[in-house]
């Protein structure tokens, strides 16, 4: 903005005499004054300098508008209306009602802890797994780039072919992980049907997915941080643990913070492991919903069911829970560089 | 042509991208596109290209039916766009159909969506019963594609008659009887009859065996052959009152509370495992699926399974072909799909994947492939499916048949097979998931 407005004020006021309004010289260019020439490219030019960055923008805009906003604003239209996906044309206005009818709605309650509580599950350990991963790889380490490469490469996995090994692996019948537990005398799980187990299972499959990426994003802020802090806290006598206690840690919390937030929002939309661990029918997320998340119950409602009103005050409510998060997450931001700026 | 809850293993990741890509704003309506064309123009030379649309396993272009099209049309090509899964196939062309555009010029509807189509998109769709001999399908099929002021939108391709497959070494080593014909006699005209033979099974059932591979599959089968499914004759949702609900349930509930089960949920990764290991000994099985056990169950089953004839003639999917109204080419789509759904071709599509023909005249000349019929027995297959599809009832159905028929199994039937909750609580949690379906 402020480079914009440098470059147009001088081709501005160049033109404008001082105390004639603009559209005074404009008009007398209009009916041919002598020096029209060198003022028509000056004009060119101000228009060049003040269009152009509009211009080489817009594309973007222009896409995101008709592809984004657009429908964006039309779930808007959508959420207070009674929409069926077999009669889109016949659209009769509901209000609130879809709104009411979530917040009434048990499957919506039980959705919404869901997705809580799976977020937590698989955030908390899998930050704590990445940064004692990323403490370890800190240090000289043989094949370093190996074993950050090996760390990617779940990351780099898609979600589908992971759930499928994962859905074989903990199947009730046969699955590894039960095999696994067998041999500690502990009866088969119906990782599928068990209310804690499949939140449990769906939740490793985020971890593993997560854990490697997470981990080289703190390996980097770990790098970043500077050796003389960790000199003189030698000098100091503190042992390796300390010296990750009292300088590693604080001099990691923005880098803790953003991936507090990415995973947060990513807990949120959680919607292709549970999905495809379910299996057939996987957008009601096990027979009594017990790992059914917002985003499955969403999908559910607008293409399986067919109620696009429904789905898109889903979707409303799904957007206001992560300004929500995002304004907690702000407020904490400020309140922790307080107590910095404190210290 | 067959149900939504097919699907192979090695589609997974497809499906994935879509429901991920679909899923995260489903908000957004815009659906992502995966590529298919527009209704195809000509080249320039006169030559049309017709686009056929069609979800899970057709057959068409495995039997060459559309090369064989191709050569004795020499002016028209032929492409197929497929999606896998007809949950996400059909919102597509739901969406497609109302915005005028996009559609290809021959859409598949599977028997699931028939209803809606008829109820909410006729306008969409040609009248396809002015064009061919509508004597030659069988009545409750043509029924179901037909609307109230008699216009058929859709002509019929498969239907899925049912039998009972079953593993006859697993039979005789609990004592059962293994021929076909006492089996079928001895569970006649009821699927309860079938259960208590299950109760006999599992006295003596070899180790690490069940009898029925889940409740639901025996859920599905009883109401496939009732006379009434979730909707009366006036198109009113009765689900809860009808009596083919109710057997069907209470054949589930005897399954799912006497440990017959093996509690698997059909075409689960873990099902087909099912087949492979022989942890089940009998599966509902339509003609479509045949090729499916055979595939799933390895050489180690061949000889093993038999075919016997189900209790009540039922049937379980099957599809139409349709042509939209807003495709460019509406003679040449309309005398592909003709050629498609005539006899002849049909019977091809069951010589190659057992598809079985909705249309009777094709019975006569059915020939399973020489594999398929060793596999099972050498059992008349042809004989025993073709006895079915001429008894299978007429049956009224909805446009919410799908999720309905979904919240009885996978939530119902499942909580009280897998999670141990009693029949009326499993009726509960269905009935309170229907209610949500149904906007009540």
């Amino acid at each position: 903005m402020t480079s914009k407005e440098a470059l147009a004020h001088p081709a501005s006021s160049a033109e404008t005499a001082p105390g004639i309004p603009p559209g005074a010289v404009r008009g007398a260019q209009g009916r041919g004054v002598p020096d029209g020439a060198p003022s028509w490219r000056s004009r060119l030019y101000r228009w060049d300098t003040k269009a152009s960055p509009y211009a080489f923008v817009a594309p973007f805009f222009v896409l995101f508008g008709v592809f984004t906003l657009v429908p964006l604003l039309y779930t808007v239209w959508y959420s207070l209306h009674d929409v069926q996906l077999s009669a889109l044309d016949h659209q009769s206005w509901a209000g609130l009602a879809n709104y009411r009818n979530l917040l009434s709605s048990d499957f919506f309650w039980n959705a919404l802890r869901n997705t809580f509580t799976i977020g937590l599950i698989s955030t908390v350990p899998q930050l704590m797994a990445a940064l004692w991963l990323a403490h370890m790889l800190n240090y000289k380490l043989r094949g370093s780039t190996v074993w950050r490469v090996v760390m990617l490469t779940p990351y780099a996995t898609s979600v589908a072919a992971a759930t499928l090994v994962f859905t074989l692996l903990y199947s009730w019948d046969g699955g590894m992980v039960n095999w696994i537990l067998h041999f500690f005398g502990v009866d088969p799980v119906n990782w599928r049907e068990s209310d804690w187990g499949s939140q449990f299972a769906v939740s490793s499959i985020v971890i593993w997915r997560w854990t490697g990426y997470n981990a080289l994003i703190y390996l980097a802020a770990m790098q970043a941080i500077p050796a003389d802090l960790y000199e003189s806290a030698a000098l100091d006598g503190a042992n390796r643990r300390q010296q990750f206690w009292h300088v590693t840690i604080p001099q990691l919390r923005p880098t803790v913070l953003f991936t507090i937030v990415v995973s947060t929002i990513g807990a949120t939309q959680l919607f292709g492991e549970p999905l495809l661990f379910g299996g057939v029918s996987g957008t009601k997320g096990g027979s009594e919903h017990q790992y059914q998340t917002l985003g499955l119950y969403m999908y559910d409602q607008g293409w399986i069911i067919g109620n696009l009103g429904k789905a898109s005050a889903i979707a409303w409510t799904m957007f206001l829970l992560l300004l929500i998060i995002a304004a907690v997450n702000l407020l904490l931001t400020r309140w922790l560089r307080r107590s910095d700026d404190r210290r | 042509m067959r149900t939504s809850i097919r699907r192979s293993r090695g589609t997974v990741a497809m499906m994935a991208a879509t429901a991920l890509a679909t899923g995260l704003l489903a908000g957004c309506a815009s659906d992502s596109d995966d590529g298919s064309s527009d209704a195809g123009g000509g080249d320039g030379k006169g030559n049309i290209t017709l686009t056929v649309g069609t979800f899970g396993v057709f057959g068409y272009k495995q039997a060459g039916l559309y090369d064989e099209y191709m050569k004795l049309h020499p002016d028209i090509n032929i492409k197929e766009n497929v999606t896998t899964r007809t949950d996400v196939y059909w919102p597509k062309v739901l969406t497609r159909l109302q915005a005028g555009s996009g559609t290809d010029d021959i859409q598949a509807i599977e028997v699931g969506n028939i209803t809606e189509a008829v109820q909410t998109q006729a306008a969409k769709f040609v009248d396809l019963g002015k064009e061919v001999d509508k004597s030659q399908w069988l009545d409750w099929k043509l029924a179901q594609a037909t609307t109230k002021d008699g216009k058929t939108i859709g002509i019929g391709t498969d239907i899925g008659p049912m039998a009972v497959c079953y593993r006859k070494d697993l039979f005789a080593k609990a004592g059962l009887p293994t021929d076909r014909a006492k089996l079928a006699e001895q569970w006649k005209g009821d699927w309860s009859k079938y259960v208590d033979l299950g109760k006999q099974y599992m006295k003596k059932a070899p180790k690490g065996t069940k009898y029925v591979d889940s409740a639901a599959s025996v859920y599905n089968a009883s109401l496939g052959g009732a006379s009434e499914r979730n909707y009366d004759k006036d198109g009113k949702v009765v689900w809860d009152k009808s009596q083919g609900v109710k057997d069907a349930w209470d054949d589930a509930m005897s399954v799912a509370t006497s440990d017959m089960s093996a509690k698997l949920k059909q075409f689960d990764p873990t099902w087909d495992k099912g087949f492979a290991n022989g942890s089940f000994a009998t599966v509902a099985c339509p003609a479509w699926m045949l090729g499916y056990i055979g595939e799933k169950a390895g050489d180690s089953g061949k000889g093993k399974w038999d075919v016997a004839a189900a209790p009540t003639a039922s049937n379980w999917g099957g599809s139409f072909l349709a042509v939209p109204t807003a495709t460019k080419h509406q003679k040449e789509a309309v005398a592909l799909a003709k050629w498609l759904t005539a006899p002849e071709q049909q019977a091809k599509v069951f010589a190659k994947q057992a598809s079985f023909p909705s249309t009777p005249s094709a019975y006569a000349s059915l020939k399973p492939q020489a594999d398929t019929t060793a596999y099972f027995s050498d059992a008349p297959l042809t004989q025993i499916f073709s006895d079915a599809a001429k008894t299978i009832p007429a049956q009224p159905l909805g446009p919410k048949d799908k999720p309905i028929d979904t919240a009885i199994s996978d939530i119902g039937i499942l909580q009280v097979e897998q999670k141990g909750k009693s029949p009326a609580q499993g009726w509960d949690a269905a009935s309170k998931e229907i209610k949500d379906v149904l906007g009540q």
